[in-house]
């Protein structure tokens, strides 16, 4: 993002997590309640990415391992003779696909919890930001006035 | 009036438009086989993202159903969960979600949505700013609410207000298409404000606001206030408090237990499917003003349809879910999930058959709407059996116009009441003679 911008930045969404970072602006005269507001974005940010990334990367390796085993169960290599990857169709992979979900339960039990504390936490303080900056906006109004 | 509503691929920016006017009115019908037309259109547009990566870009001109089912049978498809709806799935969530449906979108925005599909993806892969443009806003909003499964929403309310036995009055029709509107545009809302890094993970919802950051999360909850707020007030106020406190009541349903229960338990579709079955009670009780049997079985004929519906679509979204961490039945109990689509497009057959019994609609409805009821169970009883994606596409894409086609011919076939005053005239003066039933 250009330096001079006074804006916050999304980007695309990262490889392993798909989610979008985003770079936060940091004004000069930031209040502390701004500043609440920024680290906890920042925070969130940071144990979203975490937690996806590691997750997706999990789903990935697990798969890869279960295609492999199904594979070699049925006597068949893991790339055939035009050196193309061999899949499982669908109904092979859903056993997969229920494992993987039924294990990984508790893991999205506790993510849960966490993102709708957070994500309710950072959008009060955007709230109480908001109305700071409308107040302060308003005192300044009176001021030129009078 | 008239609106003219875009149909959009939702969130895929990949379709071209196709302009369907809906005249409000009691005009069903016409609402029916636009909304059925628009229906197979997103779906199969999305269909084509998820799956294939070939999106077939479609000419922009209103085409003839019939041409337009010819197109589709060429193409592949795939699906989509549940959103809000958008729905859904149908109706409100994402399940019905499932549906997410149209939009209404301002001129200028079609106009940038219309850009070839290459320039998507390379506009995805910059950085930008986290600015509100007001330009961009009501585009913004219309995917925020999924006003596209909105007016899906809206439409099955409007049907449950027309069957209701009492004259049309077109004030309470208007109020309460409004106030439903609304409040579907706010339980949209806080879904997507509640599901953002689940969105992003998935294919069919990584194009929504919150996630690329187009809105921030204090707007889109600000939205939904002022949407939900006025959209009940409305219906309590304008229309009747029963109807009032049914729209809260849904949208406390849908994002109080819908959406959080998707992570927790099977049991979200079945929540959702209620979800789904309200809004066509809620237009009847706009309508006469108590909550009877007819009411009931519109809604039970709604909660049935949901579940052939999702449960087809969410065969194909096995993948996702289960990286998501989304409890489906089609994840973690497919026999399941097989076995209740069945039931349901069995008890479709059952509830068309209640209908005349109720007084909704007259004898012809049962064996008018027993070929499409039969299909559909036929459809299901092949899902059931081959359980693979070719049968739960069949299933899903004739659960899209199956229901606007049920609802149509409900509409035809509704026993139109005498006043009781006219009938005691008439059984006064004529002992044998048979009452005639005037079809509206």
């Amino acid at each position: 993002p250009p330096p001079h911008s006074h804006s916050d930045w999304i980007g695309p969404p990262d490889k392993h997590s798909n989610l979008r970072p985003v770079i936060f602006y940091v004004p000069p005269e930031e209040s502390a309640l701004e500043r609440r507001l920024r680290e906890a974005r920042q925070e969130n940010q940071a144990c979203n990415q975490h937690f996806w990334a590691r997750h997706n990367r999990a789903f990935r390796q697990e798969k890869e391992e279960f295609i492999y085993s199904r594979l070699k169960a049925k006597g068949l290599e893991m790339r055939d003779e035009t050196g193309q990857k061999a899949t499982l169709n669908a109904e092979e992979m859903a056993d997969f696909y229920k494992d993987f979900l039924s294990k990984n339960f508790r893991k999205h039990m506790q993510y849960n919890r966490d993102w709708y504390k957070r994500n309710f936490t950072i959008t009060f303080l955007m709230g109480q930001v908001a109305l700071a900056r409308a107040l302060r906006w308003l005192r300044w109004k009176k001021k030129i006035v009078e | 009036g008239f609106f003219v509503w875009r149909l959009k691929g939702a969130g895929t920016g990949h379709t071209p438009c196709q302009f369907v006017h809906l005249c409000r009115g009691a005009n069903d019908r016409l609402i029916t086989f636009q909304y059925f037309n628009f229906l197979k259109r997103m779906y199969v547009t999305q269909y084509n993202k998820d799956l294939s990566q070939r999106a077939k870009p479609k000419p922009d001109p209103v085409v003839s159903p019939f041409h337009e089912l010819q197109q589709l049978d060429q193409e592949k498809k795939v699906i989509h969960q549940i959103s809000p709806i958008s729905p859904v799935h149908q109706p409100w969530p994402e399940t019905s979600r499932r549906n997410e449906l149209r939009e209404v979108e301002s001129a200028a925005e079609s106009e940038a949505s219309a850009t070839p599909v290459r320039a998507e993806p390379k506009e995805d892969r910059q950085w930008k700013e986290m600015k509100l443009r007001l330009d961009e806003l009501p585009g913004i909003l219309a995917r925020l609410s999924k006003i596209k499964l909105t007016a899906l929403v809206v439409s099955t309310a409007s049907a449950g207000f027309a069957m209701a036995p009492v004259p049309f009055d077109l004030t309470c029709f208007l109020l309460a298409s409004l106030g439903t509107g609304l409040a579907s545009c706010a339980a949209n809302s806080i879904n997507q404000f509640f599901e953002v890094p689940f969105d992003s993970n998935m294919n069919r919802t990584k194009n929504r606001p919150l996630v690329r950051g187009q809105i921030s999360p204090l707007l889109a909850v600000c939205f939904a206030a002022s949407c939900g707020v006025p959209g009940i007030a409305l219906l309590t106020l304008g229309v009747n408090p029963l109807t009032g406190a049914l729209g809260a009541f849904n949208i406390f349903l849908y994002t109080c237990c819908y959406t959080p229960l998707k992570r927790m338990s099977i049991a979200n579709t079945w929540v959702g499917a209620v979800v789904g079955a309200i809004p066509p009670v809620m237009g009847w009780t706009a309508a006469t003003g108590t909550l009877d049997a007819g009411a009931l079985l519109l809604g039970g004929i709604l909660y049935s349809w949901q579940f052939p519906h999702f449960n087809a679509l969410s065969w194909g979204l096995r993948e996702d879910y289960s990286r998501g961490g989304y409890c489906m039945m089609s994840v973690t109990h497919p026999g399941l999930c097989r076995r209740v689509a069945l039931r349901h497009c069995l008890a479709l057959i059952g509830l068309s058959a209640v209908a005349p019994v109720l007084d909704v609609t007259t004898w012809t409805f049962p064996i008018v709407s027993l070929p499409i009821n039969l299909y559909i169970s036929y459809l299901g009883f092949r899902f059931y059996r081959d359980a693979d994606r070719g049968s739960s596409r069949k299933l899903f894409f004739c659960s899209l116009w199956h229901l606007p086609m049920l609802l149509l011919v409900m509409f035809t076939c509704k026993k139109s009441g005498l006043d009781k005053e006219d009938k005691n005239q008439l059984l006064g003066e004529s002992h044998g003679r048979a009452v005639e039933m005037r079809l509206p």
